[in-house]
């Protein structure tokens, strides 16, 4: 049985002035899902992320979380969703108790109970220590945890994070990556991106927008298979003459890459890997590493956003 | 959840030194003001009391310090309002604000709120050091009480105007200066028009304060500064609701 929806959006549309920002964008979200939207800079990610959050007014379109409409009913929608703008949006002269007390209040959790939530969204977001700190002399990295914690501390039903990892040093964003993944378990996480290997570690699917209109959807692993081509790249320390391998059967193409490596499209053949190791080791090629071909996220993207 | 809203404000504005400083700084010129309004009144008491109904200390020593305090509000309260929405916009939190399950009324009341709070302590100091008075002579307290109660009605309409400039742009010091300059053409326009053409002057907020100054409570002046107040929270609310 499939798990209930979480956050709906239909058809929404978007303009300043004549420019159109987002176009007939619909979307859906799966409670335990993490979706990532990618897209280039100025793709309209930030604005289709706020515009579910509820900060921003759409010209047109519904959106629903948890079955409430955020234009009817935008008080019970809103206590439902977290969000986390691209810049955190914190007070930088607060302390990080009194700044999630206030968040958590603002989203009217019950005063019993903030006490508790409080001190389990800073064990998660790794912030222990620091509730005494301003968050104003906290690193970025720290900040950008802030930034998480308070989008998390009322339990919501939907996180929308917008570019949670940018400008963040390689550990830290492996950090808030296991935290985005650890949320995507139990909540619906959204997050825009435009780092794709982002969307390859955590995402269970992908969106791509381009020019204000989502032009790709399906899980991340479809996306890697997206137009692959069957093959692999294999090194052989002791190769035959290329012609060989070349009338070997199923092959349909090799290229040889470097005196021991040879790259070879093959048709459907789903033991065609084993046919050629078994044919290496009796002809003596000593076979050495055999990488099978798989379409790059990057690729797929830079396939998918080219200009006609 | 104003309450909540509110309560942020007053402690952010008591967490920031420039708070207290200014507070000092009002506290010193209150009281070189109430000391030499005093110190003249010493001078004149014999001349005075010869009169067939000589003024009450406090009409003489208090009233003029009242007004001084209405003209400083003119220039302190922009000082304060310019941060509340303006400020919120450029550090990007006021998306915080809008995406949480809160309206737009409940943004601005909250945070006109918590300034008007925080005014109130500022007048109520005032107050306080015009009651000393009544360790020496006795004290008009009804002309007292009148003069605060004026001081803050015409607070809370300095501050739902500041308020409102703050919601219209992303820079606080846009916001103080176009608040200071309007208020400050407000105070010209009862000035300018003080012989007797007062046509102008009925939309200035301290010619309303005058009858609350020499001790008169007019219905007239107390509507007039409720529908200022309510007028721009309402058009606050509206622009923070279309944005």
């Amino acid at each position: 049985m499939p798990t209930p929806i979480t956050l709906s959006a239909r058809n929404l549309h978007h303009h300043y002035g004549q420019r159109e920002i987002i176009c007939d964008v619909s979307l859906e979200l799966r409670r335990g899902q993490v979706l990532g939207l990618l897209g280039h800079n100025g793709a309209g990610k930030s604005t289709t992320l706020q515009a579910l959050a509820g900060a921003l007014t759409l010209h047109s379109g519904q959106i629903e979380i948890g079955g409430f409409n955020l234009q009817q009913h935008p008080q019970e929608a809103k206590s439902r969703i977290g969000f986390l703008p691209e810049t955190p949006p914190l007070y930088r002269e607060m302390r990080v108790d009194d700044y999630l007390i206030f968040v958590a209040k603002l989203h009217r959790m019950q005063p019993e109970n903030i006490a508790n939530a409080l001190t389990q969204t800073k064990q998660k977001c790794g912030l222990q220590e620091y509730g005494k700190h301003i968050i104003g002399t906290l690193s970025k990295g720290y900040q950008q945890r802030v930034g998480i914690a308070q989008a998390i501390i009322h339990q919501p039903l939907v996180i929308i994070l917008d570019e949670p990892t940018v400008g963040l040093d390689p550990t830290q964003i492996k950090e808030i990556r296991t935290l985005i993944r650890e949320l995507g378990n139990v909540y619906s996480v959204i997050l825009s991106t435009h780092l794709l290997s982002e969307v390859e570690n955590i995402c269970d699917r992908v969106e791509i927008l381009h020019h204000g209109k989502l032009i790709y959807s399906d899980s991340s692993t479809a996306m890697q298979q997206h137009d692959v081509q069957l093959g692999f790249i294999v090194s052989l320390l002791a190769p035959p003459d290329i012609s060989v391998l070349q009338s070997l059967d199923s092959v349909t193409l090799v290229e040889q890459l470097s005196p021991t490596q040879f790259k070879i499209l093959h048709t459907a053949d789903a033991h065609f890997s084993a046919t050629l190791l078994a044919l290496a080791a009796k002809n003596g090629w000593q076979a050495q590493q055999l990488t099978p071909l798989k379409a790059r996220l990057e690729d797929v993207f830079t396939q998918l956003t080219q200009e006609p | 959840m104003i309450l909540t809203i509110a309560h942020k404000e007053i402690r952010s504005l008591l967490a920031a030194p420039s708070t207290w400083l200014i507070l000092a700084a009002l506290q010193f010129i209150f009281a070189l003001l109430f000391l030499s309004r005093l110190d003249a009144y010493l001078q004149i008491q014999t001349e005075l009391s010869k009169l067939a109904n000589p003024p009450s200390a406090t009409l003489v020593i208090a009233a003029p310090l009242f007004d001084s305090l209405a003209l400083i509000l003119l220039m302190l309260i922009p000082i304060f309002t310019m941060r509340l929405i303006a400020e919120e916009r450029r550090n990007q939190t006021l998306v915080l604000l809008k995406s949480a399950p809160i309206s737009s009324a409940q943004i601005v009341l909250g945070k006109f709120l918590g300034l008007f709070i925080f005014i109130a302590l500022i007048i109520l100091a005032c107050s306080i050091m015009a009651m000393t008075l009544a360790l020496g002579t006795p004290v008009d307290y009804g002309l007292l009480l009148l003069n605060s109660l004026g001081l803050l009605l015409l607070a809370a309409s300095y501050t739902a105007l500041g308020l409102f400039f703050s919601a219209l742009t992303t820079q606080p010091a846009v916001a103080a200066i176009s608040s200071i300059a309007t208020f400050f053409g407000l105070w010209l326009l009862e000035k300018l028009t003080s012989d007797g053409n007062a046509a102008l002057s009925i939309i200035s907020p301290t010619r309303h304060f005058q009858s609350f100054n020499n001790g008169l409570f007019n219905s007239t002046d107390c509507i007039f500064f409720i529908l200022f107040c309510i007028t721009f929270i309402l058009l606050t609310i509206q622009h923070l609701k279309n944005e």
